[in-house]
């Protein structure tokens, strides 16, 4: 084995969407970092869908964006539609979703991460991480390169051990056309790690020469697109159309009647898929009396004929994929590029991360995006900047970044991934963030430019740019709490036509807003000053007064949780010897080992009143050593 | 674990005749033993066995009780600290001479449930146990004591799991179309949301009125004898603890005029306050007597107006029946052996009427009767279904669910926004859950993904 000269303070293995934020964070925030991968032409590649966002997910990016992350710049430069999902619903739960050119995302992310300074991109294999004693010093490849380093991130998606299916047939890899990851997680199960097995699927890719598009409904992006990132300004892709079909009764028969050859009901794959994001079989097993599923045929870019049909994964053998696929109307003629498979992996328990995303039984060693079991890109990444920063952060002697679960969906994600674990691949919904009002995409940089500022990731142009648009949104709340209603006849008539004849004279402004009739724009009507005000300011005001209630009951939540948060529990602790805890109560938090008290209250069994025991405990414990 | 002083108290509740216990937990038990109990036999007590001896007080020599003794090393105690129990037979003065020859020797009297909370933080009980033990121990009568045993069991936990059920089925139907957008749903089901959500405030509702009767059980109701004089009301009194063998205790700080007395009617402790100085409001002091009653009023949980339905009714009687408008009243028509004379058709309209005669006994179980039913209900104390929460924490809980489903209703008519809905639901769940320490994220998809074909 040769060692390589240079010595990084950082080393990521794996350029997939968790390694890229990972290694440009720690880079850009001044380590010298490496990051190696598999195969430098399958940087960032999106193995799935070639789309960014949607619920919960957009909402991750924009956190990313407002940390300094790159993966919204990334989409808003190689996005060929752009929709905002659910505006008909309140402000917390819209959400930005976008059809990304695959190919120009890979190359773009790639060329990023060339000119990246501080940032070494390398081709290879690690097999191992290198430690000596229990200290880790670095990673070996499997072409006979030792790198060393001061910590590494691990971040290796669907790679440990992948097993690709396509029915009864199945053979290595680490996604289709990919070598899988051989070695390192069985090192990582001697050292203790405890090693699952996952499952997930991917539809076939379409040639859309053989799609009838006459006869399916379009779907437009919208018009003009809305940018992910807080500093894009405009996007300046070509838009194109995403297409609906429908499976019909007979497309389900095809699939039962292949039932018998499909590894998934054959009992062929042991580990546990995602059940947000079943396979076609499963969907027509689960549910027999839809008599229709949904398929959104997605384009893969705008140089080739490839699509992706949407929630049309399988492990069916070929003959019934070919079957099934031209069963839908529209798709009578359709040729299959390349097959639909669902791959096996191993991941890492993440119960066994600290909030950091560094290791409980490895200094300096960071898990994140799919090793720790969820899935999807914007998962991935969001973990991956994390991790980079945290690396970071260790390497200058500094406190990890935590976020709290009213602060970020990222906080959200990483709090239920190494406070629960997860026997299956996890997925962020807004559902899993309690404090849902708060965590919007629309005040994401209000929530974390700061932070990212602060520890250096966020430039300061940008950082001036959302200085500017906090200052403004606080004058124009001001203004309008102290501007009234003048009453002339031209605003009397104004409110007649509104239906808001009974208004009084001397109304503020913000009370008007505070109606659930009267929207800014209206407000626009009244006075000139908010003609003016630009989009993105008025946004803010306006939520925060039609919201105010809401908003305010959040905030009193996160306050009343957070006080739980603060208290840490030694990582020393010895619950056999804490009294009045019930022995499943003892048995829950030796398995998890908590940090702090608040990660403990959100495991399923620790009662309230466990949390007081625990509580009086660790008082009791302070008080003893101080008398000691 | 814990270093903490030694305490002391008598542990077997006032009045139960025959022994009574003297505890003493802590380090010093031992010499506790050494200087005020002399055993037949010399020689040192031997952990766990009981010795029969006297009680001395050391200062004199004198002995004042015959006991047995036993001593309990730790850890194999309630307490797991050293106990010492001294086992005497007489009586609660006997028994307060016994406790403070143990205080005079430098112990702390305990506080009430400290061997509980002591047993509790050395971990012989976990919290659980600790606060049925500490219910267990105000229990005053067998339903009490039925109750804490039923909530041990999980009665409690069973409703709440039902409630639970039905709201997290709301709260996925809400949360799957907020996630889903995409997914080729449907319309939102407002109906069966709140569907569950009605059945779910049921559950609620019931846990909550039975509250009461939890409290109740506990911490008895309080009813108020009220009258002219000479109504009956010391003979109903006296009718009441001849046969109950109540311990009769003069409240210090009140006046002659109202005597507390406690008593059990029919399962259910009750503190009786006996109005015994109304008299003709000729002169002042008399004056300041019937106030004094009627100022009591408001106080009690139930008042019990005694009439002489042998005599007419008088401006007496109208008196107090004006002071017991906003009241729970029974009004008791007393010497129904006598010929009545008091007819006054639509005065006690609306309120429920007893003929007794506190003399001869008759109508006496009718009214024990009565009391019950007017506190208890339909959750009869015999009922396998009687589930009540006897802990304030739960109560609070389920307060805080039913005004978030309130809150949850009247925004699902006015048709708020889905996820200002789901914040509603999503209090109640947490503070339903609380309860059984519940939590709720993961359980919703749950429900979701069984109930929805998910999947784009
Ligand atoms: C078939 C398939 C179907 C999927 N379906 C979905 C879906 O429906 N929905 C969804 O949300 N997500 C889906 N995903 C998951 C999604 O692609 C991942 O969640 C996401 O890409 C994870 O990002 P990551 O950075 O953790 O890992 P990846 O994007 O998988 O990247 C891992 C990178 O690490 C490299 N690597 C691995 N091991 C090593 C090693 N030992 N040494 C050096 N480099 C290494 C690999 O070469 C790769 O570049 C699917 C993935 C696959 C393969």
């Amino acid at each position: 084995m040769m060692t390589y000269e240079q010595q990084y303070d950082v080393i990521v293995v794996g350029a997939g969407h968790a390694g890229c934020e990972a290694a440009l964070a720690a880079a850009r925030l001044g380590c010298a970092t490496l990051l190696l991968t598999i195969n430098l032409d399958a940087v960032a590649l999106m193995s799935c869908n070639p789309a960014i966002g949607g619920l919960a997910k957009g909402h991750l990016v924009k956190e990313i964006d407002a940390l300094g992350g790159e993966m919204a710049r990334n989409i808003d430069a190689t996005g060929i539609q752009f929709r905002i999902l659910n505006t008909r619903k309140g402000p917390a739960v819209r959400a930005s979703r976008a059809q990304a050119d695959k190919q120009l995302y890979r190359l773009r992310m790639k060329r990023v991460l060339e000119h990246q300074a501080n940032l070494h991109l390398k081709q290879g294999e690690v097999t191992a991480l290198y430690l000596e004693g229990d200290v880790l010093r670095g990673v070996d490849t499997r072409s006979g390169i030792r790198f060393l380093g001061r910590t590494v991130v691990l971040t290796t998606g669907t790679f440990m051990r992948g097993l690709i299916h396509i029915g009864m047939t199945n053979y290595p890899g680490g996604r289709a056309g990919d070598l899988p990851s051989i070695g390192l997680s069985e090192q990582l199960g001697r050292l203790g790690f405890e090693i699952g097995r996952l499952k997930t699927g991917t539809p076939a890719r379409l040639d859309n020469r053989t799609i009838d598009f006459a006869r399916l409904e379009a779907q437009h992006g919208d018009d003009p697109p809305v940018p992910f990132s807080f500093s894009t300004t405009r996007i300046t892709m070509q838009q194109v159309p995403c297409h609906i079909a429908y499976t019909n009764p007979r497309t389900h028969e095809i699939i039962r009647a292949g039932l018998d050859r499909s590894p998934l009901y054959a009992g062929v794959i042991e580990g546990v898929g995602p059940r947000y994001c079943p396979s076609i079989e499963d969907k027509v097993v689960r549910f027999p009396d839809k008599e229709r599923h949904q398929t959104f045929i997605e384009p893969e870019g705008l140089e080739t004929v490839e699509v992706y049909p949407s929630g049309m994964s399988t492990s069916l053998p070929i003959d019934v994929q070919i079957a099934f696929y031209r069963s839908i109307e529209g798709l009578e003629r359709v040729e299959i590029m390349r097959p639909a498979y669902a791959i096996e992996y191993d991941y890492v328990n993440p119960i066994q991360l600290h909030a950091s995303l560094e290791t409980k039984l490895i200094h300096n060693l960071y898990h994140a995006g799919q090793i720790n079991g969820p899935s999807g890109y914007e998962e991935a990444a969001g973990q991956g900047i994390m991790a980079g920063i945290n690396a970071a952060l260790r390497v200058k002697g500094l406190e990890p970044l935590v976020l709290g679960r009213g602060e970020a969906y990222i906080g959200v994600m990483i709090d239920d991934l190494v406070t629960l674990g997860t026997r299956e691949p996890y997925r962020m919904f807004t559902s899993r963030a309690e404090f849902r009002l708060l965590l919007r995409e629309d005040n994401a940089d209000l929530r974390l430019r700061e932070k990212g500022h602060a520890i250096g990731l966020v430039p300061e142009r940008d950082y001036a740019g959302f200085l500017r648009k906090r200052e403004m949104i606080v004058a124009e709340q001001q203004r309008i709490a102290t501007t009234r209603l003048s009453m002339e006849p031209a605003e009397r008539e104004l409110l007649g036509v509104l239906g808001l004849g009974e208004i009084q004279k001397g109304t503020t402004l913000e009370q008007l807003l505070r109606r659930p009739e009267v929207t800014y724009a209206e407000l626009a009507m009244f006075d000139d000053v908010s003609r003016e005000t630009p989009s993105e300011v008025w946004e803010q005001v306006e939520i925060q007064v039609k919201y105010h209630g809401y908003i305010e009951r959040q905030l009193e939540q996160v306050e009343r949780s957070g006080k739980l948060e603060v208290v840490r529990l030694p990582h020393d602790i010895d619950y056999a010897s804490i009294n009045g805890l019930t022995g499943e109560v003892r048995e829950k938090l030796s398995r998890n080992r908590p940090d702090t008290l608040g990660q403990a209250s959100r495991i399923p069994g620790i009662t309230p009143a466990a949390i007081s025991v625990l509580a009086i405990a660790l008082k009791a414990n302070a008080w003893k050593r101080h008398e000691g | 674990m814990y270093v903490r002083d030694t305490i002391a108290a008598v542990s077997t509740p006032p009045g139960n005749g025959g022994i009574g216990i003297v505890r003493v937990s802590g380090a010093q038990a031992a010499a506790i033993a050494d200087t005020i109990f002399k055993p037949v036999n010399s020689g040192g007590l031997i952990s766990h066995r009981f010795y029969f001896g006297a009680i001395r007080d050391p200062r004199t020599g004198e002995t004042v009780d015959e006991a047995m003794a036993v001593l309990m090393r730790a850890p194999r105690s309630y307490t797991r600290e050293d106990v010492l129990e001294l086992h005497c037979h007489g009586g609660m003065l006997v028994l307060e001479r016994v406790l403070a020859l143990a205080l005079a020797c430098g112990v702390r009297l305990a506080e009430p449930g400290e061997f509980t909370r002591r047993a509790f933080l050395n971990g012989r009980i976990d919290l659980v146990q600790a606060e049925a033990v500490m219910d267990i121990i105000g229990a005053r009568t067998e339903a009490a004591l039925r109750l804490a045993q039923r909530q041990r069991a999980g009665a409690l936990s069973q409703k709440i799991s039902e409630a639970r059920g039905f709201l997290l089925t709301a709260l996925a139907l809400v949360e799957a179309f907020i996630d889903f957008p995409e997914d080729d749903l449907g319309e939102t089901d407002t109906a069966s949301i709140s569907c569950n959500v009605q059945k779910a405030r049921g559950i609620i509702g019931a846990l909550l009125a039975g509250f009461d009767g939890g409290r109740i059980l506990r911490e008895g109701i309080s009813v108020l004898i009220i009258g002219k004089p000479n109504a009956g009301k010391s003979s109903l009194l006296n009718r009441l603890l001849n046969e109950n063998r109540a311990i009769v205790t003069h409240i210090p700080g009140t006046t002659r005029d109202i005597i507390e007395e406690s008593v059990n009617l029919g399962g259910l402790p009750v503190k009786l306050l006996d109005t015994a100085g109304i008299r003709h409001s000729d002169d002042m002091v008399e004056l300041e007597g019937i106030s004094r009653a009627l100022e009591k009023i408001p106080q009690a949980d139930l008042v019990l107006f005694v009439c002489d339905s042998s005599r007419p009714f008088e401006a007496e009687d109208r008196l107090i029946l004006d002071a017991l408008a906003d009241s729970r009243v029974i009004v008791l028509l007393n010497k129904c052996d006598l010929p009545r004379l008091f007819d006054l058709p639509g005065v006690f309209d609306g309120m429920k009427q007893l003929k007794i005669s506190a003399s001869s006994g008759e109508g006496i179980e009718a009214l024990k009767e009565a009391v019950r039913t007017t506190f208890l209900h339909e959750t009869d104390l015999d009922s396998r279904e009687f589930v009540a929460i006897s802990r304030a924490r739960h109560r609070e809980a389920l307060v805080t669910a039913e005004t978030a489903l309130e809150r949850f209703s009247t925004g699902l008519a006015t048709g708020l926004l889905l996820e200002l809905l789901a914040l509603d639901l999503r209090d109640a769940l947490t503070a339903v859950g609380s309860v059984t320490g519940q939590t709720t994220s993961d359980d919703v998809l749950d429900v979701i993904f069984s109930s929805f074909c998910i999947g784009k």
